[in-house]
């Protein structure tokens, strides 16, 4: 009985059945509305959609495609551990896009504008992040503003910042900002030889080994160390905290600095990849800030968890992208990614369902059992009294 | 000149609208992030209904009328449908309203990019633009006076502000509403049925937002891209409902004010001086979003919102 209780109500356990099945009404419905596109191809459609890049046949075409996909991962693993590191304490970052948004400007401006090397654009990058978590948490701490909303004005802010100031050192008839392979090669991430594993894909770089450490050391830290203690205490009972003197205002921005440095180096690892490069004329926020709440609640808000999550979202949407366009819009992976974060505002609300029904039958299991032995001492009792007659 | 007031009418009618449905839905205690998604939903529903008018008022068929009334229908329809969204997983399900509002953005825009663009190849296969035109079913849309181009939405704004001031501060439905977003135990406690209040709370929210979208996507343009949502209009009218102070009049206000630094942005270089300022358009659009967290910063101390707002409602936690 024992070992049927651990597993229901273990944690990890629960987490991960929450997400996978998140995934699968996820892709069910995604399933469904490619069949109302048009039946014929949806089998085959969904199938290039979740195998992405095998469905090359040559090895070769398959790691570098496996290279674009990873290398687009890397940037979103940070944003997703901005998110988990802010929401294990306590605070909803929903301005890991703009700290994302000012970490482009800064480590493109670094490197298009001034010539740095890649190292030091990666450090402009953060800093710039960190500096824009500051405000929030700032505000957060001494005007008593809610996080969410100086978070999604800062977006903004952040974003039409930036287009100003990367207009500075754009192509002059594009409004892309200038190549770095051409501009400025020393600003480009080492690739420490990994390029020739996927198959001279040279934008495969270091960003990528650099976010899964980061995610594992995000996870000691929150585990193993008092700091991540007091910052997980502040984010399950900030009065609680309080009491127990921990410094409540200190710890909100400090959380925000880091939360807003690891999106902002998730811009660097982004851009100084030479992969893609920055359109001046964008409109709206890139979604890589949101797509990083979506990774990090899929990801059962645990770090090594949005590791994984983050690279189930990039392969659906590389995937998507491999859909034919004369049939299948490629945001059908969006769609996917974005009926997947829905439901994940079900889990919660499920695993308090689970925890209680268990909880009750835990209870009921206990009061059969005290009234069966109630029952078993008073017959007892009873043979012993009819002993006595 | 006039098209710089034209233009700040348009946008603040479209602010002013999405924002007093954000203020009903906070009233009730849920926080709707989503607005910038029902937007869009609402801005889809009314575009195809404008599309599949074209013809027929080009040809004279239909009279302007019920080419208004049809689309703004539509649209409220196709608002309070996607906001039931909402309203299913955070006052059901007791979600995290954050994280829904925020799943609903990213859902609205993929989902209106895939039915339009189905729509669009479908009528022609090499089409595989987000566009959706209504060039002529927009024109019954608008009235000119002299120069100016009077839109019917306008005046739908005005009457939807009224209503609103009426409606929160002076029937007994208001103020059972906000009672629910100030202490649902309370509202509760004399038999207000919470989740109701905050059902009709989100479903006019969804209602204003949906139709604040199709007055957003024809303002100006008579065609629209759909991979660019509203471009951030759902989060402009949220920071003209937190300048608002969750008040309908001071958000009338705050939305011509916002809606002003828009219309600045389009057209400032219509305007000698300031083109000779040099001033890049971004500054203007920055604008709204600086005031609002500066008022913010000095105003939230002693802010008006709604106390239960983003809180689920737990009957026995009272």
């Amino acid at each position: 009985m024992k070992q049927k209780k651990s597993i229901l109500a273990n944690e990890t356990f629960q987490s991960i059945a929450a997400s996978v099945l998140c995934i699968v009404i996820g892709m069910l419905i995604g399933y469904i509305v490619l069949l109302v596109i048009n039946a014929k191809g949806a089998n085959e459609a969904i199938t290039t959609l979740i195998k992405n890049y095998f469905t090359f046949s040559s090895k070769k075409l398959i790691l570098k495609n496996l290279g674009n996909t990873l290398i687009k991962t890397a940037p979103l693993i940070m944003c997703a551990l901005s998110v988990q590191f802010c929401y294990k304490a306590g605070l909803f970052n929903i301005g890991a896009a703009g700290q994302y948004v000012v970490g482009a400007g800064a480590s493109l401006y670094a490197a298009l504008g001034w010539h740095m090397p890649w190292f030091v654009c990666v450090l402009f990058a953060m800093c710039a992040g960190g500096i824009y978590g500051a405000i929030v948490g700032f505000l957060k701490a001494f005007r008593n503003v809610n996080e969410v909303i100086s978070g999604i004005m800062l977006n903004w802010i952040g974003l039409y910042l930036v287009n100003m100031l990367l207009s500075g050192v754009k192509e002059t008839t594009s409004p892309y900002t200038l190549d770095l392979a051409k501009e400025n090669t020393s600003a480009l991430m080492p690739t420490l030889g990994m390029e020739k594993f996927f198959s001279n894909n040279t934008h495969v770089t270091i960003a990528i080994p650099l976010a899964v450490i980061i995610a594992i050391v995000i996870w000691v830290i929150q585990k193993k160390t008092v700091f991540g203690y007091e910052l997980r205490a502040t984010g399950i009972n900030k009065q609680g905290a309080r009491y127990a003197g921990m410094k409540e205002n200190t710890n909100i921005i400090l959380t925000l600095v880091i939360g807003g440095a690891l999106a902002g180096t998730g811009a660097a690892f982004q851009f100084l990849t030479g992969y893609e490069q920055w359109t001046t004329t964008m409109s709206s926020v890139p979604a890589m800030g949101f797509n990083g709440i979506a990774a990090t609640f899929l990801g059962g808000l645990h770090p090594v968890g949005t590791v994984f999550a983050s690279y189930f979202i990039q392969h659906i949407t590389s995937g998507g992208a491999r859909l034919d366009k004369n049939i299948y819009p490629s945001q059908i992976s969006d769609l996917i990614s974005g009926i997947i974060i829905y439901l994940c505002g079900f889990v919660l609300f499920f695993k308090y369902a689970i925890n209680l029904r268990l909880q009750a039958r835990a209870e009921k299991e206990l009061r059969l059992q005290r009234q069966r032995e109630e029952n078993a001492s008073s017959a007892d009792a009873k043979e012993e009294k009819g002993g006595d007659k | 000149m006039v098209l710089l007031i034209q233009y700040t009418l348009l946008f603040a009618s479209v602010l002013m609208l999405v924002a007093l449905g954000g203020c009903y839905s906070e009233h009730s205690g849920v926080i709707n992030l989503g607005l910038e998604g029902i937007m869009v939903m609402g801005a889809l529903g009314g575009a195809l209904t404008l599309k599949s008018f074209n013809q027929a008022y080009a040809a004279g068929n239909v009279s302007a009328f019920v080419v208004v009334i049809v689309t703004i229908l539509i649209a409220i329809l196709s608002g309070m449908l996607y906001s039931c969204l909402l309203g299913f997983a955070s006052i059901q399900f007791k979600a995290d309203q954050t994280l829904v509002g925020t799943a609903m953005n990213m859902l609205a825009a993929a989902m209106a990019t895939v039915i339009v663009k189905t729509i669009n190849t479908s009528e022609n296969p090499n089409n595989v633009s987000t566009t959706v035109a209504y060039i002529d079913a927009k024109k019954a849309l608008n009235r000119n006076i002299g120069s100016f181009q009077f839109s019917w939405f306008m005046l739908v704004a005005v009457i939807a502000l009224i209503l609103a001031y009426v409606v929160l501060y002076k029937t007994k439905f208001g103020l059972r509403l906000m009672a629910c977003g100030e202490h649902p135990q309370a509202a509760d406690s004399v038999g207000i049925s919470v989740n109701k209040m905050r059902w009709a709370g989100v479903l006019i929210s969804g209602m204003f937002g949906g139709l604040g979208g199709i007055v957003y996507i024809t303002a100006g343009v008579s065609e629209w891209k759909f991979e660019v949502g509203v471009a951030g209009f759902g989060f402009l009218a949220l920071a003209v409902m937190i300048f608002g102070q969750w008040k309908p009049h001071i958000i009338a206000l705050a939305a011509l004010l916002f809606g002003f630094f828009r219309a600045l942005s389009n057209v400032y270089s219509g305007f000698d001086f300031l083109y000779a300022l040099g001033i890049p358009s971004s500054f203007y659009n920055m604008m709204p979003y600086i005031i609002s967290l500066l008022v913010l910063a000095f105003t939230s101390r002693n802010s008006r919102a709604p106390k239960a707002e983003g809180i689920p409602y737990d009957k026995s936690s009272r």
